[in-house]
């Protein structure tokens, strides 16, 4: 075949022939990359903090306090924790770190939920990288088949982060005594666990799932109207999704890094009375 | 008052092919693009072809991208633009083009005909219908949709890959399964027509991974991704994936009977 | 000549509005093969812009609401000129239009007891327009689209083809009615056999043929320099009857908005909507005046404020304080804010100010007016919380229109012509209230679909035939632009963008809101200049898709449509509603039941328009039928008194 006759090869997407015959893979001039490339860069750096501290095993219990990161801590080898999340589901034969059990439902709650899988679908799969952008990919198929098929299980994980937020409020609620164990003491780390605990809630009661169950699934509001409020409360928490997601990201992050301070030496934590 | 000078690149061409053209042209206060491609058509390019029909931002006919975004140029104002940049404006580029910024966007009204219509319910007649204002809330968010076809444009799914046009029916057509299945008196279910269901094995809800670029461009400022496409996902997880809801009502509907 | 494409259906509609899509619903419904032949994308029509609401006395606010308090507040919004049988018919059947729309999936408003909501609006005695926030026309559209997508894929299901017995030529302009051209002069000849068209996106033409077509395109605001209306509106329907042979009646009526935006350019004409006056918006000149309070006619003095004090006074304690003036009806506001442009005491762009922004604080206006606060901010890019709108009168709705028979809609004198919505006259009188207009689309667009279906069924098996001579003739005048100023006429060719724009300005001053009898021959004189200079309009480049030439052949049209309105204009020597005389400023009962009919000056010469001072339309008067005896019952004595000459008032 003669060279430079043959049509412009059909190479899908924006560039497919009957389209408007523009060579650029997209026009935007303003600075579309920074959004997606600001999330991979935070979700990087927790996952690098949260890997660490996951399998670190150490470090996580400086009474009154247990990190969010091991709690409920499941397995024989956890630091007994005197009335605190312990529940030897496991038994003897786990060797690893006991965060890795119970990390699990809070990983696969955010990994399914609807904003994190816009935030990593960008900023990873760069699918879109960003809105107009042309993606690298030859192929599509988004949500229609394993593995991302398992997207739809996400109100299992939401259930699940019931839960688990539920045990989190119990070690907050331990949080309010002092190193031995009396009641009616607070720290500067009760005001760390208590922010974190209502960033957890509001993260979680915010999700999507949860809106549709408490009543985005009815057709008449008017015939529910206990659950018609509950359904406008999560709807205005979900507006929020996002913020919600990087806020409780960070301050679950935070709350498992004061512990490590605190139980590893660094410094003591300051007692308010 | 005052007005510049402002450079242009306007994509010309047909199917055939084409290219962005140069244009300087007069600016003035308070214009927006479209104003801009109207002086065009006026003064340089006659056949400048272009869609436009209300430019109050209500009919959605005059969409194309401006400097790579999908925008409605009566909505796209000049100022926001620096009188230095040159400012690009092309054809949606997930259609096919007709010629200079009109594409044929035939996808969406066949997309439109493959969503069932609204059915009406047995045994009420003109006039007996009762709906309260919390019910219609949800529906009458979608029915602002000004069909602009932006959405369409934008969604990834269709625009980076042109195979996908025949499963997928896009986010303003998933919207419209959305509308409906919210519709307090629709009664395709007594028909047998289970709306969540067909959202994923008709429509290609399955495709959408709502990363949100529909919510992103439409002009109404609908919540498309968090309002229609996310609750129709959990729809159909209530049919598909939940054995609980499953079980529920299955016993419901015995014990109903 | 080139092989023009031909198809055959039962009717033709022309126009893709409410009107139309109602019309054509109504008749696939009925059983005929329907075509829709619509300018832009279906879905796109000007009906999207209605914000009001749909007027219909279906007496959820009110339950003293019935259609005879609705018929008489159309009555006398329209100073008694309306076509009374019409205005009847629309008051009756109104609700069941509405009702219907909800069995089609609208979702109006709601009241507390889950009816549909009804809210009030200028000369409505009670609350009557069922609306969907401020887009009602949007609700309107959609739920007529989406019941034509409906219908097909009802045909889909039993012939599987969607098209098979209603479909929508987007994108594509009708530029001639076909008419059956019999010799034996016998009642065949003169009945409608088609339209020729063209499709925009390719140029091609095609012939549909039928023996009813309903035309349902809309208005003619484009024909002015300011208006509230879209690019659609450039008066194809009044033209296309009018060269069928059909009169237009009462061109002069055409109904000027007081306030809409005139800066930013980007936004000049678009409504800023009635409320932000009701809700405190005053008006001011550029010497900071409010100047509403020197142009209280003597009539309104009793009812209007004096001083500012008991203006503001109103807006909280309406039962003890007059009405601030800026809230006298549409047509004296707009004279009044003519007047003060005129006397150099206008806005920088040639209107006056609306200002709430130093009546009421920011979060106020944006909780009270959230789609004027919109609306300008980012249409326009300005805070109206913190500076004055400047505003001024624009183009809004023409009243007159085809004259049509009420029952059937048909268009008098070209049988197997309907028209129904805008392009229909006589319904409104002199002036149309707020929300009539979406009511009006739906009652007749129903009859005139139900109608032309009848029609064309008689005829189903004597179709009229398609004359190739007229198909020719029309091919011909749809290519000449593109040969314009080569066939060694008289001056040089002339660019269309620049014809329309001298068009427009030449309307908007001389044939605007207030008219002078000088100013209206001044017109007649400039348009018989622009006709000439529009035979010369040529276009550049090729048939697909040509903006240029696209208006190039409605420039035709618009200049047809304009000369009505100024040739009636200015023999009507009143003051009525939506036609203001500076010269004639009072209303004559003389004129009451004068009707005025445009028709083409010379049917069989084309437009050749050779000669400038006789022009293309020729003006009848005719005299209204009397109203009937059990209507003009719903009236009081002392007001009919006002409107009906004496002869009228003791038949």
């Amino acid at each position: 075949m003669a060279t430079g006759t043959e049509p412009q090869q059909n190479s899908g997407g924006v560039r497919t022939r009957t389209r408007a015959a523009i060579a650029a893979p997209h026009l935007r001039t303003d600075r579309w990359w920074l959004a997606p490339a600001a999330t991979a860069a935070g979700l990087l750096a927790f996952v690098v903090y949260s890997t660490w501290r996951a399998f670190a095993n150490a470090h996580y219990y400086a009474a009154p306090y247990v990190s969010p990161f091991y709690s409920p801590c499941l397995a024989e080898n956890c630091r007994t924790m005197r009335a605190g999340p312990n529940a030897d589901l496991f038994g003897s034969w786990w060797g690893i770190s006991p965060a890795v059990i119970i990390l699990i439902f809070p990983l696969g709650f955010r990994l399914t939920c609807y904003y994190y899988r816009k935030a990593y679908y960008r900023a990873f799969w760069a699918s879109p990288p960003a809105c107009a952008v042309a993606e690298p990919h030859r192929t599509y198929t988004g949500e229609t088949r394993f593995p991302l098929i398992l997207q739809n299980i996400h109100r299992y994980f939401f259930y699940a982060a019931l839960l688990v937020a539920g045990v989190l409020t119990y070690d907050t609620v331990l949080a309010f005594r002092d190193q031995h164990y009396r009641w009616g003491h607070m720290g500067l780390g009760t005001l760390v666990f208590l922010a974190n605990i209502l960033l957890i809630w509001a993260y979680t009661l915010s999700c999507h799932s949860c809106r549709h169950i408490v009543g985005g699934k009815l057709k008449h509001f008017s015939r529910h109207p206990v659950r018609y409020r509950a359904w406008q409360f999560v709807g205005r928490l979900n507006a929020r999704h996002m913020q919600l997601a990087w806020a409780s990201l960070l301050s679950v992050a935070l709350a498992d890094f004061y512990v490590y301070l605190v139980a590893s030496g660094v410094f003591d934590d300051p007692r308010f009375f | 008052m005052s007005s510049y000078e402002a450079r242009f690149q306007v994509w010309r061409g047909d199917e055939q092919g084409g290219g962005l053209k140069d244009f300087t042209v007069e600016v003035n206060d308070g214009e927006v693009v479209l104003d801009i491609v109207h002086r065009l058509q006026a003064t340089q390019a006659p056949d400048l072809a272009v869609r436009w029909n209300c430019k109050a931002g209500k009919c959605g006919s005059c969409s194309a991208e401006v400097n790579g975004r999908p925008r409605l140029l009566c909505m796209t104002r000049m100022s926001v633009f620096d009188r230095a940049e040159t400012i690009t404006i092309t054809p949606l580029r997930a259609f096919p083009v007709i010629r200079d910024l009109v594409t044929d966007v035939g996808f969406n009204y066949q997309k439109a005909r493959e969503v069932p219509a609204f059915v009406p319910p047995p045994g009420l007649g003109p006039g007996e219908y009762r709906m309260f204002q919390e019910d219609v809330d949800r529906p009458q968010e979608f029915r602002k949709c000004i069909e602009c076809f932006l959405c369409q444009n934008t969604c990834h799914v269709v625009r980076d890959h042109e195979e996908n046009k025949h499963a997928f029916a896009g986010p303003r057509y998933l919207m419209r399964v959305a509308e409906l299945d919210m519709h307090p008196l629709d009664a395709a279910a007594e028909t047998g027509l289970d709306r969540g269901r067909t959202a994923q094995d008709d429509h290609g809800l399955g495709y959408c991974n709502i990363t949100k670029c529909c919510t992103e461009v439409c002009p109404e400022g609908i919540k498309i991704t968090d309002n229609a496409l996310i609750p129709l996902k959990e729809r159909a997880v209530d049919r598909k994936y939940d054995p609980l809801v499953w079980l529920g009502s299955k016993i419901r509907r015995r014990s109903g009977a | 000549m080139s092989v023009v494409d031909r198809q055959e259906w039962d009717v033709v509609v022309v126009g893709a509005g409410g009107a139309g899509l109602r019309a054509a619903i109504e008749a696939r419904e009925r059983g005929a093969r329907t075509a829709v032949i619509c300018k832009s994308l279906f879905g796109k029509a000007h009906t999207v812009m209605a914000e009001g609401g749909i007027a219909a006395a279906m007496a959820n606010a009110n339950e003293h609401d019935t259609w005879q308090v609705h018929f008489r507040d159309t009555m006398r919004g329209g100073k008694f000129l309306n076509q009374w049988r019409m205005a009847e018919l629309h008051a009756r059947e109104a609700p069941d239009r509405v009702w219907e729309l909800e069995t089609w999936g609208a979702l109006f408003d709601r009241t507390k007891d889950g009816r549909i909501s009804q809210r009030n609006f200028g000369g409505h005695e009670y609350p009557r327009l069922a609306h969907v926030g401020d887009r009602t026309g949007l609700e309107l559209i959609r739920t007529l689209q989406q019941k034509i997508v409906a219908l097909q894929q009802e045909d889909f299901q039993e012939t599987g083809d969607y098209e098979s017995r209603l479909k929508v030529f987007q994108e594509c302009t009708v530029t001639r009615i076909l008419k059956d051209t019999a010799s034996d002069g016998g009642s065949a000849a003169g009945r409608v056999s088609g339209v020729f068209a063209y499709d925009r996106e390719t140029g091609r033409f095609f012939v549909l043929q039928a023996p009813a077509v309903v035309l349902a395109t809309g208005g003619i605001g484009k024909s002015f320099k300011v208006t509230s209306n879209s690019l659609e509106y450039t008066g194809d329907g009044h033209a296309l009857a009018l060269l069928a042979g059909a009169p237009l009646l009462n061109m002069e009526f055409v109904q000027f908005h007081p306030t809409g935006m005139v800066w930013p350019p980007s936004v000049k004409g678009i409504l800023v909507t009635e409320s932000v006056r009701g809700d405190g918006g005053v008006l001011r000149n550029s010497e900071d005046k409010r100047f509403m309070f020197d142009y209280i006619p003597e009539v309104f003095k009793e009812k209007y404020a004096e001083s500012e004090e008991e203006a503001d006074r109103w807006y909280e304690d309406p039962d003890h304080n007059r009405r601030p003036p800026e809230l006298l009806p549409r047509d004296e506001v707009a004279r009044a804010i003519n007047a003060e442009v005129k006397a150099g005491r206008g806005s920088p762009h040639g209107g006056v100010f609306l200002d709430v922004s130093t009546r009421m604080p920011a979060e106020v206006v944006r909780r009270r007016l959230p789609s004027m606060y919109h609306q300008f901010k980012e249409l326009a890019d300005v805070d109206i919380t913190a500076e004055a709108m400047e505003v001024g009168p624009t183009c809004h709705y023409v009243m007159g229109g085809i004259a049509v028979d009420s029952d059937t809609a048909a268009a008098r004198g070209v049988p197997g012509l309907y028209a129904a919505g805008e392009v229909a006259g006589g319904m409104h009188g002199s002036n149309r209230l707020g929300g009539n207009s979406l009511s009006d689309l739906l009652v007749f667009g129903r009859r005139a679909g139900r109608h032309a279906a009848e029609y064309a069924r008689a005829l189903a098996h004597r179709r009229p035939p398609v004359d190739d001579a007229q198909v020719g003739a029309a091919s011909a005048e749809a290519l000449r632009p593109f040969s314009a100023g080569a066939e060694g006429e008289a001056g040089p060719r002339e660019n269309p963008y620049t014809l329309h724009q001298e068009l427009q300005q030449a309307m908007n001053d001389l044939v605007g809101i207030i008219r002078r009898e000088g100013e209206m021959e001044q017109a007649l004189h400039k348009l018989a200049e622009l006709r000439v200079r529009a035979r010369r309009a040529g276009v550049e480049g090729h048939r697909q898709f040509n903006p240029g030439w696209h208006l190039a052949l409605d420039l035709r049209n618009m200049l047809l449509v304009s000369e009505c309105v100024a040739r009636a204009a200015l023999e009507r020597t009143e003051s009525r509603g939506g036609h203001t005389r500076e010269d004639h400023p009072r209303m004559d009962r003389a004129w009451r039941n004068v009707n005025l009919l445009c028709t083409l000056a010379d049917p069989a010469g084309g437009l050749a328009a050779t000669d400038p001072a006789r022009g293309q339309i020729r003006l009848t008067r005719e005299t209204t039928e009397p109203i009937r005896p059990d209507l003009l019952a719903l009236f009081e004595k002392e007001e009919l008194v006002k409107y009906l000459a004496e002869e009228e008032l003791y038949e």
